[in-house]
């Protein structure tokens, strides 16, 4: 579940060298990227996801918090059925599970993107800061990455929900704030390439100001490295979530999130009621090889040279 | 050799401070004190429960004498919620537990891990290899919050082969599924980059020479491939063990082993902030020791590291 470093580092070497005249780096990725059929796949798993979430509830015949007294506590009554309109059955409590688990990759998903958000701005701009002033700025600023990277960061989390209270909001955040280091590594070390191109060269020369630089010279061309790391990072994300989700620790009631349906499920499923437990690890393990194929598409789409 | 241990040592120990003092500060900021409760309590008896906790001095002093027990006599203080019993006493019913299956796990992952990637790499495009493949790419989306339901599905409610959850220090059964289900998705990622790794070196100049001299094919893979083969496999256990320290929470929820996870969930439920702060302290401790060790075994290794 860690990113592999050294592909990224080569990731990062090909996406900085200098185009070659004739097809751009993006025009030749991309006719890769569509070759590559375990991407494509992947690009079709997430499409179902994501079509999943967003228009789930079009067919859903009841509403993600709604008890259906019909079915409660009745084990084989909650079973699957198109008849009552539980399409995957009921939960323990009488439940709609597809509603449900609709909701619950609508959560997992928005965690997964804007925890990425959060960890790419924040990463990428400390490590383009800590990159391009060098020197002792850039050896205080790593240390502190080395120093934060050592700490179990999931314990912390876990402290942070519970004393500043278990809103969305918060988790969204901790989330995303734990994963900025790694992003900050990889973003550093190809800012210090970067820095030494003649335009940066010839920016100073004219006397642009260091932020400006910044912005408009090296950021745009770390988006490659910046793109395939979020992609690998979402899944990431998706598991943190679950994780704390799964010891009851995360989203509320009466929302929910992929992981604390697996945990329902998971609590029940020896009363023989394995669809609470079958349909959202379907939508988690499909969810996560999508983003897992279309980042390493993305990868060796950008970097021919890894295989 | 020793200048590079002590430098590693001059990161580990004030990371170690930062932790504990981080937490101390954030359990102090946290909304609500310990002894707030929903039936109001006279003043004067707040103000000695206070005094009795130390409760009352000033904020430095508090953080002075908790860093002092916690460094000089490893005391990490009374738990806020179980009048009777210590931090400590709770720390040390778990931990052997957690100490015990993480343990072996840790040294599963390692052991089946590498040897999986070796022979995937010695005999490429076998279908050895391709299961070794196979199971590494599966496993990456089979967390061990995934990993526990579907093991007890299996080997608990289907074979009643194994007893699905409690612990026992005599009875190996019982350790059986936590370690699987720890270990798993850490053996897969190992034995990926064990296997991209190894192939990498087999394909060295150095390997050629050993082979046109015409030495046995064990001899050329124990003696000058696996030593460098290992390097990226040993980065990555830094990684890797905070993350089965973190997994270590889940199995000790789902299999009620008994160990520290259920005690740290626990707290956290009963907002007990002495508890989750001496079990935060004590995996961090542990993970930068660990770190220390992996680092100090980097540099023996690897004659490119420069002291």
């Amino acid at each position: 579940m860690v990113i592999d470093e050294s592909k990224m580092t080569s990731l990062a070497e090909a996406t900085s060298r200098e185009d070659v005249a004739g097809r751009s780096l993006w025009a030749d990725a991309r006719r890769r990227f569509f070759n590559n059929k375990a991407a494509i796949f992947g690009l079709g798993l997430l499409a179902f996801v994501v079509a999943f979430a967003l228009f789930g509830n079009l067919l859903a015949a009841w509403n993600n918090s709604d008890i259906d007294y019909n079915v409660m506590g009745d084990a084989t009554a909650s079973a699957p059925s198109f008849a009552n309109g539980h399409y995957f059955g009921a939960d323990d409590l009488g439940r709609d599970l597809f509603a449900r688990t609709v909701q619950g990759t609508q959560i997992s998903l928005l965690v997964g993107v804007i925890g990425t958000l959060i960890a790419v701005s924040v990463g990428t701009v400390y490590g383009a800061i800590s990159g391009y002033f060098g020197g002792r700025v850039d050896g205080f600023m790593m240390r502190l990455v080395d120093i934060l990277l050592a700490i179990p960061y999931m314990f912390v989390l876990i402290l942070l929900l519970v004393m500043y209270g278990r809103s969305i909001g918060m988790l969204f955040v901790g989330v995303g704030l734990i994963s900025w280091l790694e992003m900050a590594r990889i973003v550093r070390g190809q800012t210090l390439t970067l820095k030494n191109r003649d335009y940066v060269e010839a920016a100073r020369a004219i006397g642009v100001p260091a932020p400006t630089i910044i912005r408009r010279h090296i950021l745009p061309n770390l988006v490659g490295v910046v793109v395939v790391f979020a992609t690998l990072l979402v899944p990431l994300m998706i598991l943190t979530e679950s994780f704390i989700s799964f010891l009851g620790l995360g989203v509320q009631e009466p929302q929910t999130s992929l992981g604390a349906l697996i945990s329902e499920g998971a609590g029940t499923m020896s009363y023989g009621t394995l669809w609470q437990l079958a349909f959202p690890l379907f939508f988690f393990v499909t969810t996560l090889f999508g983003f897992y194929f279309v980042g390493d598409g993305l990868r060796d789409a950008l970097d021919p040279k890894e295989r | 050799m020793i200048v590079y241990i002590l430098k590693r040592l001059a990161i580990a120990i004030p990371t170690l401070l930062v932790l504990i003092i981080a937490s101390f500060l954030l359990m102090h900021t946290a909304p609500g004190g310990p002894f707030t409760s929903e039936r109001a309590v006279p003043p004067e008896v707040l103000a000695n429960l206070n005094a009795k906790y130390g409760l009352d001095q000033p904020l430095w002093k508090q953080i002075a004498t908790y860093l002092w027990n916690v460094v000089a006599h490893f005391d990490f203080g009374p738990s806020f919620s179980y009048k009777d019993r210590s931090v400590n006493d709770i720390i040390a019913q778990g931990f052997p537990v957690t100490l015990t299956y993480g343990f072996l796990s840790f040294i599963a992952a390692v052991l089946v891990g590498v040897t999986l990637g070796v022979t995937a790499a010695i005999k490429r495009n076998s279908w050895l290899d391709y299961l070794a493949v196979g199971i590494s790419i599966g496993a990456q989306v089979l967390p061990n919050f995934v990993m526990a339901p579907i093991l007890v599905l299996i080997f608990t409610l289907s074979l009643h082969w194994l007893p699905g959850g409690g612990w026992s220090f005599d009875d190996p059964r019982f350790w059986i599924m936590p370690v699987i289900a720890l270990s798993t998705s850490y053996m897969a990622s190992i034995a990926r980059i064990t296997r991209s790794s190894m192939l990498e070196t087999l394909s060295s100049n150095h390997i050629r020479t050993a082979r046109a001299k015409g030495l046995p094919k064990r001899k050329i893979i124990m003696r000058h491939a696996l030593k460098p083969a290992l390097l990226p496999v040993i980065s990555y256990l830094g990684p890797a063990f905070v993350s089965m320290i973190t997994g270590s929470v889940i199995v000790d929820v789902y299999f009620t082993t008994g160990g520290i996870g259920k005690s740290f969930v626990d707290s956290a439920l009963n907002r007990d902030y002495a508890v989750m702060m001496g079990i935060t302290i004590l995996l961090g401790t542990l993970t930068i020791l660990f770190n220390l060790v992996v680092d100090i075994v980097y540099g023996w290794i690897d004659p490119k590291i420069r002291y």
